[in-house]
């Protein structure tokens, strides 16, 4: 259970104009510019819902998946995930969620992949029994049996974003936060991990965030989505009601593009 | 702690893929180590003493300094390379995980290319040791293993400030590097020959004078006061605003993002 409400975070940045002479003068003075990532986000996510949280580069998606994961603290709102406020009880939050951050690694480069799971299971304390569990079923719902003793950087992008989602649910999370999933994968693996994430989200009952640029993510996942556009929620509705708006015969692609261009984002 | 070894054994398998570099660089750290060695050597061929001080004792604060150095930097590497913690986004796989944050740092990086160093210390305090003249208490013993033992955990420390400063700027930097690398270089020297303003910083801001210079003297027999001996166990005490400066930073961090 997520509820988000009135969560505002600005950032400060420092202006720096090109060149070598503007360079110098930022030695001495700065310039800052406030940056709104994000204003008056709200919305909550039910347990065992998948929602796909979707907007442009920039939108302040990957803002508001830090502050649920207790990275960053917000200037101002309330954030209640599984009853804690994340950024003030970290430790005993992040134990109850996995997150995947489709463009960062959390295996290790030169080690085997199972060595990286082992690590990960004395991290979280996760007792014997759990992990094996686990680990024999992900394994094989993920057909990962073969690559177990190969380090990650011998990994194909797509067996590797396999391992890393198994590595994020030895410790068996109610939540789930997928930051672009599927990025760079080729269509077999996309449609593995987007099989895999709805079975979890059926067997478990896993609640599942999902942000992503692939709109056929979006439509073979989750019935509900969120648009954000520079940093506020546009639209919170079904992918149904998205739809019966959209003109006749769009794809998902192009009803994404319909609403970016509507609320000009 | 078991955890620590988990990462250990970890680092030693990933580094071992690489043997070929990692004897390479292993060996570089030694001949860099040796270089200032031999410029010591020099040095006193040409003077019997530099600031009041025998070869063998200048031999015996370089091996004390670059032991500590170089067993601080096996293990607290992490915090040294802390900017690329944060600037690559791993830091914030370290704050999803329920460990505490200082201590995944400290576990984020083990440095075996570091013995390089360590070695040379080793063998240059077999050489000065039994020339040295120094008559062997236990209490002398003792305050050997407290001069390494505390200077490296004071240079663990300056590893954590400096990382605690990347939270603000990852821009000039390079000032740390006066004290750790510096610290190490100039270390070579009791920090006496430096002169008083010197000293007297390296004793109440940046304690590094508390596991050099007034320990040494006890050591060799200069100073019989059994309190200078006991200085490295005070120049500990410069975590608490180590820790607490990177509390601060990390704070920021969560507040900033950036």
């Amino acid at each position: 259970m997520i509820t988000l409400q009135n969560i505002n975070k600005t950032f400060r940045v420092a202006k720096r104009g090109a060149g070598f002479a503007r360079a110098a003068k930022a030695l001495f003075s700065r310039e800052y510019e406030t940056v709104h990532a994000l204003s008056d986000v709200s919305f909550s996510v039910q347990g065992g819902e998948m929602v796909g949280y979707i907007g442009p580069n920039g939108a302040g998606k990957s803002t508001t998946i830090k502050i649920m994961c207790g990275i960053l603290t917000p200037d101002s709102g309330v954030c209640q995930i599984n009853g804690r406020t994340p950024w003030k009880e970290r430790v005993a939050h992040v134990r109850e969620i996995g997150v995947v951050f489709g463009q960062r690694s959390q295996l290790w480069w030169d080690v085997p992949v199972m060595d990286s799971f082992e690590l990960i299971r004395d991290i979280y304390k996760v007792n014997a029994n759990t992990y094996q569990r686990n680990l024999d079923e992900l394994v094989e719902i993920l057909d990962l049996s073969e690559i177990l003793k190969t380090p990650a950087r011998s990994l194909s992008l797509g067996q590797r974003m396999r391992c890393e989602i198994v590595a994020s649910l030895l410790h068996d999370p109610n939540i789930l936060f997928l930051d672009e999933p599927t990025i760079g994968l080729d269509a077999v693996s996309k449609i593995a991990v987007r099989q895999f994430i709805k079975r979890l989200n059926k067997e478990r009952g896993t609640t599942v965030l999902l942000t992503t640029h692939d709109m056929q993510d979006i439509e073979a996942l989750t019935e509900r989505i969120v648009l954000i556009g520079k940093g506020q929620i546009l639209l919170d509705g079904s992918l149904a009601e998205l739809k019966a708006r959209s003109p006749e015969g769009a794809n998902a692609e192009e009803m994404v593009a319909a609403l970016y261009k509507e609320y000009e984002i | 702690m078991k955890l620590y070894m988990k990462y250990f054994s970890m680092h030693l398998k990933s580094q071992m893929q690489y043997k070929t570099s990692f004897l390479f660089t292993t060996l570089g750290q030694f001949l860099v180590a040796f270089a200032t060695f031999i410029s010591i050597s020099f040095l006193f061929m040409r003077f019997d003493s530099v600031g009041g001080f025998s070869y063998e004792e200048v031999l015996i604060c370089f091996a004390v300094m670059m032991m500590a150095f170089s067993s601080s930097e096996l293990i607290g590497r992490g915090f040294d390379r802390f900017p690329v913690l944060l600037g690559n986004g791993a830091f914030d796989r370290v704050l999803v995980r329920p460990r505490n944050v200082v201590f995944q740092v400290l576990a984020s990086q083990v440095d075996f290319s570091r013995l390089g160093r360590f070695v040379q210390a080793v063998a240059i305090l077999i050489y000065a040791l039994p020339r040295s003249g120094i008559d062997w208490t236990f209490g002398r013993v003792l305050t050997l293993i407290l001069m390494i033992a505390c200077g490296a955990f004071v240079f663990f420390v300056l590893f954590v400030v400096y990382a605690a400063f990347s939270f603000f700027t990852i821009e000039g930097l390079e000032f740390m590097n006066v004290l750790t690398d510096g610290g190490r270089e100039h270390g070579r020297f009791p920090f006496s020959i430096y002169g008083d303003g010197v000293l007297r910083f390296l004793t109440y801001i940046v304690p590094l004078a508390l596991v050099q210079y007034y320990p040494l003297l006890y050591l060799v027999g200069r100073e019989d006061n059994v309190l200078y001996a006991l200085t490295p166990l005070l120049a500990m005490l410069f975590a608490v605003p180590g820790y607490a400066f990177f509390r601060f930073g990390l704070n920021r961090y969560k507040s900033t993002g950036s």
